[in-house]
């Protein structure tokens, strides 16, 4: 591998992004799957480095599950973004930042859509008006959240407590990154590094002292897409995918899996279960399975805050192993506690994939 | 005093033209910007259909020089136009006025980085045509040890809109067909596989040299795109296509991979259209009077085309035009100015 | 092992190299001129079974090269010899030798190759 060559390809796709006063909009479902992950984004930026990040109660979803499972046609969907920026524009922003990647890619092809056809966007502000009364201005950037945490990851690498290192060995931890789908796959250009090499997430691990694998299915989907699990029946093309890319990436020997996508984790984590308990098989070692975390988490982990509060106990391939590695100090009896020490119920454990 | 003639781009065809015109009467000014003469042709091994060697076609150019003044790693520092003839400045402080002007100025080979894909100068077991040539004439490299398995990526950077080249490059499809038929020499246990979306054996022999790859070398061809390449742990690559005539998507693991890089516009074509105001096609090649009976000549007067300048072209149909564009200059010089 | 409903779907890539191929090299002495197939598809278009049925000599060769026979070789059953396609061959290949050679090759037996 001739890293100056992917040196080259990422400094020709560099994306422009502000560096402060940003109009932040949630997951829908990422608040579930990843307890933690939106509150230390906004944790690190509002507390750590010190930027404007700004949130509305009124916002909403942007309709992309719907959209992307055919329930809503393009136009509802459309009026639902309009009016998601009519509320960054009554705030007095024009810099617009999403916790989700659907999200992102689904902004990005509004936006180039109206570019396109500037009177579907005159009808979608008539739209708009009819139903709200808002008017709404096209943000002037628009930045997925792992955008910026790129942007800021020296300044986290420098107050980081911990490194992606093997404390005992002292070698890099050797780290996969996954890219959601939506994030440049669509739009080269609008994604930092572009399509066929991503940037955002190798540049984080690189300054927090990981080592990036390239492995052949590196931009493979995971299998998430919208239609294909939402019924039971077409679980199981997910499942292949990310059975492919495990499959793919296990004589590399990662040690984590870091990714910025609300539902590529989750698929990634949880198909390792389905497809331990169905065929047996686990990868990493010792039968433990490889650890998948948000980036969130991540920058979470290694400035120090204690993994119980970033929700680390809801995945399920265990995340102990790692801590131990990266010299993370926990209590595992605290694992299962609530707020106030409250005792909550232990999970059942599976057959034939290790949990603490 | 004979009149001057200045040719610019020293490749076979500025070579040839020079000749031409020496024989004709005329005292060419050979101008080349690489510090030899030769062009891409140097650096070829060996030729199309027969496997001539490259060397046998241009030494003997390169020994008659007689007569013909020319000046390598030299550039044109400017032209201008006063009435009828051109004012043409060298980069070396020379300086000549004549009333034709021959653009030989060839092409370029596509960047085959631009197609990220393909993970050229990224992953080390991908290499070009002209990496594949260069080791042919006298290389070693360590890409090339040990190769059991390899293949043949055709189009690459032509008819392909996404890296902006719509045209087809002519002859990279016989030259696939013929290093593979050359390496399959030079490792004569190896599976050699050529990825083609249309083979385009146009030219004489061209067909028999598809018959004895598949019958004599055995190399096998798949109709199908390479859509990407990747590497395992051990540095060998995954190339993933589809059999289009099977209908079935495939994935081999490979030892080597050969990226026929296409012919694209010369980098000094815009720079030196912009200097003579003359037009360059959509495709960004120059654009003569018409490519049928007028190939050599431009509208602008007092400007001569030969050789790859006006298009993807073989080295005989190359060298031809160079002889047409000597006597369409003598034509032209002969006329009396009005 | 627990049933979930769904099941891991096998891939349909084909992957070549994992292919040895000694019926195909076996082919290839009986019948040199089998590689030199172009899979220009004349031979399927003048079949005279071809019409009627799945007949395809072009598939055949090709899924023979892919070591995939076993999904075309009961094709070969239609076939009747009756030689259109050797007439149309540009590349001049013994398709009735061809033939014969495959279904001895492939074991398929005489009553079936005719």
């Amino acid at each position: 591998m001739i890293y100056q060559g992917k040196q080259r390809i990422w400094s020709e796709y560099q994306k422009e992004i502000p560096t402060d006063h940003w109009f932040y909009v949630r997951s829908c479902i990422r608040q579930t799957f990843w307890p933690a992950s939106e509150k230390m984004f906004l944790e690190v930026l509002r507390n750590r480095i010190g930027k404007d990040i700004y949130e509305t109660p009124c916002h909403t979803t942007c309709g992309g599950i719907a959209y992307h499972s055919e329930t809503i046609p393009q136009e509802t969907v459309m009026t639902i973004i309009a009016r998601q920026f009519a509320l960054m524009t009554e705030a007095g922003y024009e810099n617009y930042v999403c916790s989700c990647i659907t999200s992102f890619g689904l902004y990005s092809e509004v936006i180039e859509d109206w570019r396109e056809f500037p009177e579907l966007e005159a009808k979608i502000r008539e739209n708009l008006w009819k139903a709200t009364k808002r008017e709404f201005k096209i943000p002037t950037y628009l930045a997925h959240a792992s955008d910026l945490i790129y942007k800021f990851r020296n300044e986290i690498a420098e107050q980081a407590k911990f490194r992606l290192v093997n404390h005992k060995t002292g070698k890099p931890l050797r780290v996969v990154e996954h890219i959601g789908c939506h994030y440049s796959k669509m739009f080269p250009s609008k994604g930092v590094g572009g399509a066929e090499y991503p940037y955002v997430l190798a540049g984080m691990v690189e300054s927090w002292g990981g080592e990036v694998i390239d492995y052949p299915e590196r931009r493979h989907c995971c299998g998430f897409g919208f239609r294909q699990y939402l019924v039971k029946a077409n679980r199981g093309y997910s499942v292949s995918n990310t059975h492919k890319k495990f499959e793919s990436m296990e004589p590399f020997e990662p040690d984590m899996i870091i990714t910025n996508c609300p539902g590529c984790p989750y698929f990634l984590d949880r198909w390792q279960y389905v497809i331990a308990e169905q065929t047996g098989k686990t990868y990493g070692k010792d039968g433990y399975g490889i650890p998948v975390f948000t980036y969130e988490e991540v920058a979470g982990l290694v400035l120090g805050y204690d993994p119980w509060d970033l929700g680390l106990q809801t995945h399920q391939v265990a995340v102990e192993p790692l801590l131990d590695k990266m010299g993370i100090p926990y209590k595992p009896e605290d694992k299962y506690k609530g707020l106030n020490g409250k005792e909550l119920q232990r999970p059942d454990f599976p057959m034939n994939i290790k949990c603490c | 005093m004979s009149q001057n003639v200045v040719i610019i781009g020293g490749g076979p065809a500025g070579i040839e033209a020079s000749r031409r015109l020496r024989d004709l009467g005329y005292t060419p000014i050979l101008v080349e910007k690489e510090p030899a003469l030769g062009g891409h042709l140097s650096r070829w091994d060996r030729l199309f259909p027969d496997g001539v060697e490259a060397r046998s076609i241009l030494e003997p150019m390169l020994q008659d020089l007689d007569g013909i003044k020319y000046f390598t790693d030299t550039e044109i520092s400017s032209i201008n136009r006063l009435k009828d003839t051109w004012v043409v400045k060298l980069s070396n402080g020379l300086s000549a006025q004549v009333r034709a002007l021959l653009l030989t100025t060839g092409f370029d080979l596509f960047k085959a980085e631009k197609k990220e894909e393909y993970g050229y100068g990224i992953y080390e077991r991908v290499v070009t045509n002209a990496d594949l040539e260069a080791w042919f004439k006298a290389g070693a490299a360590p890409q090339f040890d040990d190769v059991k398995t390899l293949g043949f990526v055709h189009c690459v950077g032509s008819r392909d809109e996404k890296a902006g080249n719509r045209q087809c490059s002519k002859v990279c499809c016989v030259t696939a067909v013929k290093q593979a038929c050359e390496i399959k020499e030079k490792f004569p246990d190896a599976t050699v596989y050529c990825f083609y979306m249309d083979l385009r054996m146009f030219g004489r022999k061209y067909e028999d040299l598809y018959l004895k790859a598949q019958k004599d070398y055995g190399i096998r061809f798949v109709r199908g795109r390479v859509s990407e390449v990747s590497e395992d742990i051990d540095g060998h690559l995954f190339v993933k296509a589809e059999d289009t005539l099977f209908g079935k998507p495939l994935k081999i693991k490979m030892d080597l991979l050969v990226l026929m890089a296409g012919m694209a516009p010369a980098a000094s074509t815009q720079p030196l259209a912009r200097m003579l105001n003359i037009t360059t096609g959509e495709d960004g090649f120059y654009q003569p009077q018409n490519l049928i009976d007028s190939a050599c000549t431009s509208a602008r007067e007092g400007v001569f085309f030969a050789g790859t300048a006006t298009g993807p072209k073989t080295l005989p149909e190359t060298i031809a035009e160079a002889g047409s564009a000597a006597l369409a200059i003598d034509r032209y010089l002969k006329t009396p100015v009005k | 092992m627990i049933d979930f409903g769904y099941g891991l779907t096998p891939s349909a890539t084909l992957k070549i190299e994992n292919v040895q191929n000694p019926k195909f090299a076996a082919l290839h002495e009986r019948e040199p001129d089998v590689v030199k197939c172009i899979a220009c598809g004349s031979c399927t278009a003048s079949c005279s079974a071809g019409v009627f049925t799945e007949m395809s000599l072009r598939r055949v060769i090709l899924s023979l090269q892919r070591g995939r026979e076993k999904e075309t070789l009961p094709m070969l059953q239609h076939c009747m010899l009756c030689g259109k396609c050797q007439l149309v061959c540009p590349r001049g290949i013994n398709t009735r030798h061809l033939i014969l050679s495959i279904g001895k090759v492939y074991g398929l037996n005489e009553e079936e190759a005719l």
